[in-house]
This record gives structure tokens, C-alpha cells and sequence, in this order.
């Protein structure tokens, strides 16, 4: 009876030690989401949370992270690759994986010790889920209800087509799809139809092209008889294809769905199916360093609340703070390990300085940000900020001097006609304005995405499609790629393609393209 | 309520179609990356490290993209150290610091490259390919000889942890709505009933026709037990015999300088095949090599194939060679022997006794199986397709054939001759297992 006397301490921590269980994770997920619910007041989807191994989660890697996707062969390339770095230990494996899907999917892997589980359930089914619910990007371009139904469809479609017209054709369609993966968005709105001089200034241009590119030996080949068409008769011709067709039209995937001349209907379908995911991902490059800087933020938080609280021990605490600050880990430029802006850590420290504005704003944040400084409402000032911005906007608004410093950022300016680099702006009053306008600039649509257009067809005569690149400062597309996507093209169109790269200030051509359908 | 979900017990290799189309669609790649291995690797390799490299053009997937190393563009980048407004850097050099690594692998052209592992399958299938096995002899090379539990059916008899729950219940519920045998709740209502009854305090007929129904209701219910053994069944497992014995593999070869790389080439390839049919047949399988020229040696595999020697050719200096290891560590009882010698043909002709005398009384009686291959080149080839024109060697083992049926020989010219020196050995197994 002596014993009874040692009365036990309450078990107050949640978990203790590094293993993890179902009854673990139950405990643990109530706690995160009773912070999740009344201090941050997150909107979240119904969360799904899957427990799988690490070979499931390396066959999940390669349909780009969604877990029903249809089969090709360039899943299987990432997958052998992601295979072979992961066995020879070269590479580790994503802690999780999430779906931005209703009820909202979550990977998390059983390699994971219980800390890790408890990060990643805080957030990837908190904060990328409160982000895909919110953010007007995934509002507009995603449905989350069914996401998943689709993907099944797709996969299901794609497999019976390969029953029915052999997987070879399919293979050489998805392939010719996926290269115009990036061109399969309406970005912009559509341009105003181009005035009658600035056509006419195109023809010349176009000519003045072929004049300085004249090459005495093409004389020499046997000549068609040139069709002479009336230029008025073609520009006439360019007004009625621009209205019949929607020209320009920068979707090049809707554009060979909807008015190719030699693709069957389970063809057009296939695109479709392209196209739709593509757009389905859309919002996810454009909110690479919000979505991770809000889930970053949320896990945060969280953790450290539930270590406040006294629900985790103080080694679990440690255990999260290391494997948080690798993750959010900037190297230098000219660091061995970098590898761009790393949009974990540009996300975190971004959000977590709104925060700071909002509760401990210096003198300098009172001039930047005159209407959050010292408003005590940072919370709301963020799901604020995650609702209604993109990485473009959300960079341009919120990018302190302050973070600025903190990075050291400096802007360096390219023009390779020069033999030098220059240091347009660095981490002082002079520059705060143009790093934070450069840095959002580069994470614009165009800076990934090439603006290009269906320019003009040729319904009547050898029915040759012509595509525009406009070309922005001077960069020109990647002349060998370009041809290699333009073969793909001429299979999904039948016909000639060519393309010509206009600047986009002086309407001047500075390049062109052809190939030719065999 | 949120749940957690065990996905881990699905099935895994969800990306194995991907996977193989991958494959396909670098077939050519991958047939020289593996030629490559093959002739680069060890014997006992085959099959066991995977790992390729192939270029990856072809491999390829197009986009429009940027060339960025032309025009203007601005770049943000963190970690400024000693630059201020102004400065004027000298542009780092191509593919240097900087965005390094990553411009490279995203480049179409330059040598880049790209490094996986195939499966054990996967590297033979495209081994096997221009040996032209048979394609029993190719499955029976592939397999892998474990321990593996293999489903069969359903059986009434086994261990409890094998029963099969659905299954058990399914037998269990047909067998239950067959015979009638009443339900839980059809018990519960008559009892009640009668409880209500009782309650009432009345003996009536109707009461005593419910207590004999109960009754026969809970007679019928013994009767038919909810499990009866009747319904169990049971997972039933076969198991693949393990191989138990062990096999020692002697490679003999010619080294001196008269073979050409080709020709050791093309004995490596014959090492190689005999070495995998020896693995799937045997547990433990040893290596022995000996080379040799007018004296023999037994060396270690890098030697074997890589070293060059000059001298004479005596054969039998490498019969007893073996015949010594043979006796020093290999007693008969013991160890299946396989031998597998590869040579030009050429030999002393004052050697010819002797070896003979040692093929024909000591090596070939303990020997499971003994294939000779005469590697030559196609000029050499032409020359000895007369049969009355033969090489020394071929002429002196040319009468051991009659009289022992393990002894194969064959002349090789290219990867496909190799097979039918083992034609008979895959055949007799094959016969043997089936």
C-alpha cells in the first residue's frame, strides 16, 4: 500500500517519444485543430489524412502528386529518377503530399516520427487546406468537390482509349498535349483586334525578315507557284478568322481542341483532359510562396502553441524546431546549396512579418504600411492577404524594407549584350522599391510562361497555322525546344505551323520558325 | 470526424505501367547502357546492381521556355555581401556558380544524362535479348529463388491464423439462412412477449404456446450452431522448394595474346549465362577463376578478364590448375562442379596426350556439366567449317563427346552462338523440373 502514496503524474503531454499511433494522431489532431479553430480562425475543407509507405509515396511523386492520374511514360522517367536518388540516399522523400481536393487529401508517410506528424498535419490539413479554400486563385480555377471524380474519369478515358486505338497513339497524342501543358490557359484577357497600320506594319516587317534573311542558294530549289495573294484579300481574310476563330488565342490546347482539322473526337477529349489539369495547377504556380508561407505560418503557430500549452514535451518542441528551420533555410546566391528563392522561407519570413507590422511595428512599417502598422490584428490581416493576393501582388504589397535586410537582397540586372552584370539596387532606401518590384515581377505569369498565340490560319489554302510569340525585353524563346514543341503541334494540327517572334514594343520580327507536317 | 486512413497495406508499384512505358520508350538507350554494364561489370553482377545511365536525349519533353542567355532580364537574389548600387560584376562563367547544376540539366543538348536503376527483370530481359534463349530458359533464368508464399485457393483444414473471415462467414450465413436458424432478434421479441405476458400475471393457452415455441425457437438455435466447423475455411499457401546445395563454377580461359577483346568479350558473356543458371539452381555458387597461357593461374575475376599475359598455349597447365583447386578445397561430395572453358583453339601439339588423359580421367567424371566454346572471328569461322579442318584443342575434345554426355563444345562468332553449348544442360533441367 506503500506504492499508492506515489500518486502518478497527470499525463498532460499528448505524446511522448518519437513513435507515432492512430490513438497518438487522434489526440493530436483535436488539439491542432481546437487552435486551428478558435486562435486562428482557419476555413478548412474536411480533411482526409492517409497514413501510406515510402514506396506509396514515391509512386505518388510521379503522377505529379495526385493519386489517380492516367498513365505516361514521363511519369515513369520522374519515377525511375526519384527512385534511384531516393535509394542511393541522395534525396529524401516530401514529408507529405496534399490534395487540394474536398474532403482535402493528405500523404503523410509512417516513416515519419510522431513530431513530424503533428507538423504536418498542422500544415498540410490546416494551413494549405485553409489556403486552397480561400485563396480567390483556387475559388476561380479549381473545384475542389471534384477534382477527384474528374481524375478518375481521366484516368478511366485514357485507359480505354489505349484499348481501343493502341497505346502507342495515345502515347504520341499526350505527348504532343503535355508540351503545350504551359500554353493552356487563358492568362489574359483577349487584345484588342490589331488596327489595319499596325497589320500592314507587320506585313512590311515580316518582309523586311525574309529580305535580311535572304539566302542567294534557296533560289536554286524548285519553286512552287507562288500564290500572290492580294494582301488586302488576306487581311480581309485575317478580320474573319479573327472573329470566326477568337484569334489570337493564347490557349493553344483549347484552340487545337476546338478547331483542329484532323483530330478525332477521343483526341479532342484527351486534350481536354490536358488541358483541364493543367488549368486545375494553374493557381498553384502562381501561389507557390503564399500557399507555403501560409501553411509554414499556420504549423508554426500551432506548434508553438501546443508547446505553450503544455500538450508536447519540451524534446518534441526541439525535434520540430530543427527540422522547421531547415525547411525555411535560405542559403545565399553564392551559396553550394542554391537553388533559387527558396518559397518556404520567402513565404515564412514574409508572413510572419505581417504579423510582426501588425502588432510591433517600428517607425519605418508605420511609413511603409500605414494601414495595417499597429492594428493588432494579424491574424485577420493575413487570411486577409491569403484570400485575395497572388505571389505577384502579395510580394508588390507586402515585402517590408525590413525583410528586405533581413535577406540582403539585391537586384542584379542582365543584359547580355553587355559583358557585365550590374547591381541595380541593394538592401538601402534607394533600392527597397525596386528589389520588391523585381522580385514580384519574377514571379509574374510571364515570367514563366511564354507569351504565345494562334496568330492567324489559313482555312482556304494549304491550311498552315501561324503562332506568335511577343517577346518582352528581349528574351527570345529557346529556338531548339520551340522547334521540337512545334513538331508536336504540326501533329495535332495535320498541317504546316510556323511561328514568328514579334517584339512586343517595336511590333518588329525578329525571329522565325517553320516546320512543316510530314 | 476526421479519420486517418492506413493506406499502407495497398498495393504498392501503383506507377509500375508508367514505369515499363518508360522502358519502352528508351529501349534503345537502354539496350547500349546495358551492353555497357555487361561488358564492364563482374560475372557474379548479372542481374544484382542495376543501375544504368543513359544520355537523355529522346527523353526529352519540349516546352516553349525562354533562352535566357540572351536579352535583358532582372534578377533578385538574397545574400548580398559586398555588392552596393551601381557595381558592375563580371558575368560568371556558363553553367559555373550561380543557377549551375540546374541550367545544365534543363539544356536539351551537352552531355547530360540520366541515371536510375532496373529491376533484376528488367536488366535481364535486355540481356537476354541477343542471346536468343528460348523463352522457357528465359523465364526459368529469371526467377528468383526465395522463400515466397504463394496463394492457392481455399482449403478446410490450416492454422487459425490462415482463416479467411469472409469467406468463413459467407459459408456461415448461407448455411444459417438454409437451415432456418432463428435470428437474435426474433428470439428477443417472443421472449419479450411472454415477459409481457407473465407480467400480467395470466396462465393462458396462448402463454404456454409461446414458451413452446421459445423452447423449440432455442432448440432449433443448438441445433444450428452461428459457426459450424462446416464453414471454416482456410488461406491455403504453397511454398517453392529452396535449393539446398551448392555449385562451384570453374571459368577457364585462354589469355594469351592470340585472343582479342571481342573474343574475351564474348567468353564473358558465356561466363555470365552459365553463372545465372547456376544462381537459380543453386543456393551458394562459387567462382573459380583460371587463366592461362603455357603455365596456369588462379586469379581474381579483374585479372581474369582485364590483364593481359603473353606467351604459349598449353591447355592442360589449366586442367590441372583446376584439378589441384579441386582437390584443395572442393571435395566431390561436397560441391556440384560446373566448368566452362573459352579459348582460340590453340594448344602445343605436345600437349595433346595430356590433356586428354586429364579431361578424360579426372576432370569430366567430376564434373556436372563441362561446356567448351571455341571464340573466333567470322575469317576463322570460314576456315573451320570444313570439318576435316579443325584447331588443335576442338580436335582433341572432339573425341571426349562420345563418351561423356555433360561435355558440350561449340564454336562462338557472335552472342547468339553461345546458347546452344548449353542447350542440353537447360534442357535436362527443364525436363527434370517439369
Amino acid at each position: 500500500m506503500a506504492k499508492a502514496q506515489k500518486v502518478p503524474k497527470p499525463q498532460k503531454h499528448l505524446y511522448e517519444g518519437a513513435e507515432w499511433s492512430f490513438e497518438k494522431l487522434d489526440r493530436v489532431y483535436d488539439a491542432i485543430e481546437e487552435i486551428a479553430n478558435t486562435e486562428l480562425g482557419l476555413n478548412v475543407y474536411p480533411n482526409q489524412i492517409e497514413v501510406i509507405t515510402s514506396e506509396q509515396m514515391l509512386d505518388a511523386y510521379s503522377g505529379i502528386g495526385m493519386p489517380l492520374m492516367y498513365n505516361h511514360w514521363s511519369f515513369g522517367k520522374s519515377f525511375v529518377q526519384d527512385e534511384f536518388y531516393y535509394r542511393k540516399g541522395m534525396r529524401g522523400l516530401a514529408y507529405e503530399i496534399v490534395i487540394n481536393s474536398s474532403p482535402c487529401i493528405s500523404y503523410i508517410m509512417e516513416e515519419n516520427t510522431m513530431t513530424m506528424q503533428a507538423l504536418v498535419v498542422a500544415h498540410a490539413a490546416f494551413g494549405h487546406n485553409h489556403f486552397f479554400k480561400n485563396n480567390h486563385l483556387f475559388k476561380q480555377w479549381t473545384d475542389a468537390e471534384a477534382i477527384l471524380d474528374y481524375m478518375h474519369f481521366a484516368r478511366e478515358y485514357i485507359n480505354k482509349c489505349e484499348e481501343r486505338h493502341g497505346v502507342e497513339a495515345v502515347e504520341e497524342l499526350l505527348d504532343a498535349a503535355h508540351a503545350l501543358r504551359e500554353n493552356a490557359v487563358d492568362h489574359y484577357s483577349r487584345p484588342v483586334p490589331m488596327s489595319r497600320e499596325m497589320a500592314q506594319q507587320r506585313i512590311d516587317d515580316r518582309e523586311e525578315h525574309k529580305r535580311t534573311d535572304y539566302r542567294d542558294i534557296w533560289r536554286t530549289l524548285p519553286h512552287k507557284e507562288a500564290d500572290v495573294e492580294d494582301e488586302e484579300v488576306k487581311s480581309k481574310r485575317q478580320e474573319a478568322n479573327m472573329a470566326k476563330f477568337g484569334l489570337p488565342e493564347a490557349n493553344l490546347l483549347y484552340f487545337f481542341e476546338k478547331h483542329s482539322p484532323v483530330l478525332e473526337d477521343w483526341q479532342r477529349e484527351i486534350l481536354r483532359i490536358v488541358r483541364n489539369i493543367a488549368q486545375y495547377f494553374y493557381p498553384q504556380k502562381q501561389t507557390k510562396v503564399m500557399n507555403e508561407g501560409c501553411a509554414c505560418f499556420c504549423h508554426y503557430y500551432i506548434m508553438n502553441r501546443l508547446f505553450d500549452k503544455g500538450l508536447i514535451t519540451e524534446g518534441a518542441m526541439l525535434e520540430f524546431i530543427d527540422y522547421h528551420s531547415r525547411v525555411v533555410a535560405q542559403p545565399d546566391f553564392d551559396d553550394q546549396r542554391w537553388s533559387g528563392i527558396n518559397p518556404y522561407a520567402l513565404g515564412f519570413a514574409m508572413m510572419q512579418d505581417i504579423y510582426r507590422i501588425c502588432h510591433e511595428p517600428t517607425d519605418e512599417d508605420k511609413l511603409w504600411f500605414p494601414d495595417i502598422a499597429g492594428s493588432n490584428n494579424g491574424i485577420e490581416v493575413l487570411k486577409d492577404a491569403w484570400a485575395n493576393y497572388r505571389d505577384e501582388s502579395f510580394i508588390l504589397q507586402f515585402l517590408s524594407p525590413k525583410l528586405i535586410r533581413d535577406f540582403r537582397l539585391f537586384q542584379i540586372h542582365d543584359n547580355a549584350s553587355l559583358p557585365h552584370l550590374k547591381v541595380d539596387a541593394i538592401h538601402d532606401s534607394r533600392g527597397y522599391k525596386k528589389v520588391r518590384s523585381a522580385l514580384a515581377k519574377s514571379y509574374t505569369v510571364s515570367a514563366m510562361t511564354l507569351d504565345i498565340q494562334v496568330a492567324d490560319v489559313e482555312f482556304e489554302g494549304d491550311r498552315a497555322i501561324t503562332l506568335r510569340h511577343m517577346v518582352h525585353d528581349d528574351v527570345p524563346i529557346d529556338g531548339k525546344e520551340a522547334e521540337q514543341v512545334m513538331r508536336r503541334i504540326a501533329q495535332l494540327w495535320g498541317y504546316d505551323v510556323s511561328l514568328y517572334c514579334e517584339d512586343a514594343l517595336s511590333g518588329k520580327i525578329l525571329a522565325t520558325y517553320d516546320v512543316t507536317a510530314s | 470526424m476526421m479519420h486517418f486512413i492506413d493506406r499502407r497495406l495497398n498495393p504498392k508499384g501503383k506507377s509500375l505501367p508508367n514505369r515499363q512505358r518508360f522502358i519502352r520508350r528508351a529501349q534503345n538507350q537502354i539496350r547500349k547502357a546495358v551492353k555497357e554494364a555487361v561488358n564492364g561489370g563482374k560475372v557474379t553482377d548479372i542481374g544484382h546492381n542495376g543501375r544504368i545511365t543513359i544520355p537523355s536525349k529522346g527523353l526529352n519533353e519540349p516546352r516553349f521556355k525562354y533562352d535566357y542567355t540572351k536579352g535583358k532580364h532582372d534578377r533578385v537574389l538574397p545574400g548580398n555581401k559586398e555588392f552596393s548600387t551601381g557595381d558592375q560584376i563580371k558575368r560568371p562563367p556558363k553553367g559555373g556558380e550561380g543557377q549551375g547544376g540546374k541550367k545544365a540539366s534543363e539544356d536539351g543538348e551537352g552531355e547530360d544524362s540520366f541515371q536510375f536503376s532496373l529491376s533484376r527483370e528488367e536488366f535481364l530481359d535486355v540481356f537476354f535479348e541477343d542471346l536468343e534463349l528460348p523463352d522457357l530458359v528465359k523465364t526459368s533464368l529469371k526467377e528468383e529463388v526465395e522463400f515466397e508464399k504463394q496463394r492457392a485457393g481455399y482449403v478446410r483444414v490450416g492454422s487459425p491464423s490462415n482463416m479467411d473471415l469472409k469467406r468463413t462467414m459467407r459459408h456461415s450465413l448461407a448455411r444459417r439462412i438454409s437451415m432456418k436458424r432463428p435470428g437474435n432478434e426474433e428470439l428477443n421479441n417472443l421472449r419479450e412477449e411472454i415477459l409481457d405476458l407473465e407480467a400480467r400475471g395470466r396462465k393462458t393457452k396462448k402463454l404456454k404456446e409461446l414458451h413452446e415455441k421459445l423452447e423449440q425457437l432455442e432448440h432449433r438455435r443448438r441445433f444450428v450452431p452461428y459457426i459450424d466447423p462446416l464453414d471454416v475455411r482456410y488461406k491455403s499457401y504453397t511454398k517453392i522448394p529452396k535449393p539446398n546445395t551448392r555449385a562451384v563454377m570453374f571459368c577457364l580461359m585462354d589469355v594469351s595474346g592470340s585472343m582479342s577483346e571481342s573474343m574475351k568479350d564474348l567468353a564473358k558473356r558465356f561466363f555470365m549465362l552459365l553463372h545465372l543458371f547456376l544462381t537459380t539452381q543453386y543456393e551458394r555458387v562459387e567462382l573459380v577463376f583460371i587463366r592461362h597461357t603455357h603455365m596456369a593461374k588462379e586469379v581474381d575475376e579483374e585479372t581474369f578478364f582485364y590483364s593481359r599475359e603473353t606467351g604459349g598455349t598449353i591447355v592442360s597447365s589449366a586442367l590441372e590448375e583446376m584439378q589441384k583447386v579441386l582437390e584443395d578445397r572442393y571435395p566431390l561430395g561436397d560441391w556440384n562442379v560446373y566448368a566452362a572453358q573459352a579459348s582460340d583453339g590453340d594448344n602445343f601439339a605436345s600437349d595433346r596426350e595430356k590433356c586428354l588423359a586429364i579431361m578424360g580421367d579426372v576432370i569430366l567424371p567430376a564434373c556436372q556439366y563441362f561446356a567448351y566454346i571455341e571464340v573466333m572471328d567470322e575469317q576463322e569461322l570460314e576456315i573451320f567449317k570444313d570439318e576435316q579442318n579443325m584447331t588443335d584443342l576442338w580436335r582433341i575434345y572432339a573425341q571426349l563427346t562420345a563418351g561423356f554426355e555433360q561435355f558440350a563444345m561449340r564454336r562462338v562468332v557472335k552472342p547468339n552462338d553461345i546458347f546452344p553449348v548449353f542447350q542440353d544442360l537447360f534442357s535436362k533441367e527443364n525436363a527434370g523440373d517439369s
